[in-house]
């Protein structure tokens, strides 16, 4: 029959196109993290670069890349939390605005990264005299990453069994209380798997970081020195620094398994997520 | 504190945090175009669009052939993206058994995280080598379409694959129930419903081609020339801010971020078509 006949052809093609694309993926994964993780040793993770990082390790990016991540989502958490809140709880109250607002965040996420590290560069860099430092790296990946943190806190709060919500308003319960006590500890799970997702996204950033947080790989002795966050050691390792490349990979395949740890992370945090059922709660 | 003055600061909270958050895009929209308006006393928004002489120390601030070299990578990256990235879409939502389809799929959501730098890195170590075999240096048009490409196609997937699962079980099993092969399926009943998100896959993977930055200027040579064919370098819009932000000043500045203004208000209006296509409330997370 004709008709089998393409279907079938079709679905060669498919499946040639789908193993093709896996292929390159496996290739790349698997060149990085071969090449890469061949020369790792507790040295190259304790030792300062050398030479520009063609030798030692990578201590000093390691520390800068710990502030400037922790930084940025000690500043975008708190916010992003009581946003999403917002967005998710009082969207009832303030149908018009809720919906403005999450349109600008849904832009918002899809502007390209290194708009943030311009818009950092003018802000926090220039404006506000933070200069190329660790804190105004940390405030461009905030701002870059605010938008992701919100939506999973209103998702993650919007998935909650809406009779959780009504059985705690039927007890005449505050609002408050009924976000302290009840929503936001329920919610737990879901609220943990978007900060994780956050710092995924911060760890992965280079463009925003490259005129925000700078190139300087000495040890940052406070936030308002210039740090080398691990993307811009392998930027600069493969481009600007001839033999490099070895110590880029590596440093690559640190990077590598470090988000292959948090896509655990976030696997793990799914499952307990996924427990819980229930009717849930829609705006 | 009684709890109508808790529930009302609560509010009052909520609402700063939503408001602040909602006007950020607003602010960086305007700062941007604060910051490049400075080289509109310099060079005219004509020239500016309409040059390809880009000499920045000479006074020269013609953006056209950067524009050119921003959109031709771009299409190309989506060109060899979308049948691949489709057909894996269509593979696993249809035909794959279920322990490879879940694999492929936690792979993909694996890709879409793994950094840009690293696919640079990737690109410039290996890939280039082999292009070069093709026309030296090897940095070029394709071989930054190529990698962007494997960067892309991620994002098409993941968003086809949940266009396809939110059509409705009922239809495609009714349809089953009537004895149509898999194929019929897929072409009648669910390409038809899943149709408007995988536009949306389409567009949003092509405003992430265009506002990726360390991939493409590792691998795409940065030569600022209008490209005649695939084995030309070129340079985007992108990395001409990243390559040159380091040491620009004044007009020069202002001109690099007036790059970053075209790449954003390309990528937005993108965006915006993509999200009136969708419509959605609530979109992956």
């Amino acid at each position: 029959m004709k008709r089998s006949v393409s279907n079938r052809i079709l679905a060669t093609s498919f499946a040639g196109g789908a193993f093709l694309l896996a292929a390159l993926f496996l290739w790349i994964l698997g060149d990085i993290l071969w090449r890469g993780l061949a020369g790792i040793d507790l040295a190259f993770l304790i030792q300062n670069p050398l030479n520009a990082g063609r030798s030692g390790g990578i201590r000093s990016v390691l520390v800068a890349t710990l502030y400037i991540i922790s930084l940025s989502i000690v500043i975008a958490a708190p916010l992003g939390l009581l946003a999403g809140m917002f967005l998710s709880e009082l969207c009832h109250v303030y149908p018009r605005i809720s919906r403005l607002i999450r349109q600008s965040l849904d832009t918002l996420a899809g502007v390209p990264s290194i708009i943030f590290g311009l818009f950092g560069n003018a802000v926090f860099a220039q404006y506000l005299g933070f200069r190329v430092s660790i804190l105004t790296g940390a405030l461009t990946l905030a701002v870059m990453i605010l938008p992701f943190l919100i939506r999973s806190v209103e998702h993650s709060l919007r998935s909650l069994p809406a009779y959780y919500h009504r059985s705690a308003q039927a007890l005449g319960l505050s609002r408050t209380t009924i976000m302290g006590h009840i929503l936001l500890p329920a919610a737990l799970p879901g609220l943990s798997t978007g900060l994780v997702l956050g710092i995924g996204r911060a760890l992965a950033e280079t463009a925003a970081l490259v005129f925000t947080s700078g190139y300087v790989a000495r040890m940052p002795g406070s936030v308002f020195d210039s740090g080398r966050a691990l993307s811009v050691h392998i930027f600069d390792l493969a481009m600007n620094v001839p033999g490099g490349s070895t110590n880029a990979y590596k440093s690559a395949a640190v990077l590598v398994a470090l988000l292959l740890i948090i896509n655990l992370a976030i696997m793990a945090l799914g499952h307990m997520r996924n427990r819980r059922r229930g009717e849930p709660n829609g705006c | 504190m009684s709890r109508q003055s808790a529930d009302r600061l609560l509010s009052i909270g909520l609402m700063a945090a939503g408001l602040l958050s909602g006007v950020l895009l607003l602010f960086i929209v305007l700062f941007i175009s604060m910051e490049s308006w400075p080289v509109l006393h310099h060079t005219s928004l004509s020239t500016l669009l309409t040059s390809t002489d880009w000499r920045p120390s000479m006074g020269g601030f013609g953006l056209l052939a950067i524009l050119v070299g921003s959109l031709s990578v771009s299409f190309l990256a989506l060109l060899l993206a979308a049948p691949l990235g489709l057909a894996t879409a269509f593979y696993l939502s249809v035909y794959a058994p279920p322990k490879i389809a879940a694999f492929g799929q936690k792979l993909i959501e694996v890709m879409a995280g793994i950094p840009s730098v690293v696919f640079g890195l990737w690109g410039l170590v290996t890939l280039v080598p082999i292009m070069v075999h093709l026309s030296p240096p090897g940095t070029s048009l394709l071989t930054a379409g190529i990698v962007l490409a494997i960067m892309i196609a991620p994002t098409l997937t993941v968003f086809s694959l949940l266009a396809i699962k939110s059509v409705p079980m009922a239809t495609v099993q009714s349809g089953r129930a009537l004895g149509l092969g898999r194929g019929t399926i897929l072409r009648t009943i669910i390409l038809p419903q899943a149709r408007p998100g995988i536009v949306t896959g389409i567009l949003l993977a092509l405003a992430r081609a265009l506002g990726e930055t360390m991939a493409v200027m590792m691998v795409a040579g940065n030569v600022v020339h209008i490209p005649t064919s695939l084995l030309d370098p070129v340079r985007t819009l992108t990395a001409n801010i990243a390559l040159e932000m380091g040491y620009a000043l004044e007009a020069h500045r202002a001109a690099l971020f007036m790059s970053g203004l075209l790449v954003m208000l390309i990528t937005l209006v993108i965006v915006m078509a993509a999200g009136f296509k969708s419509d959605g409330t609530d979109k992956a997370p």
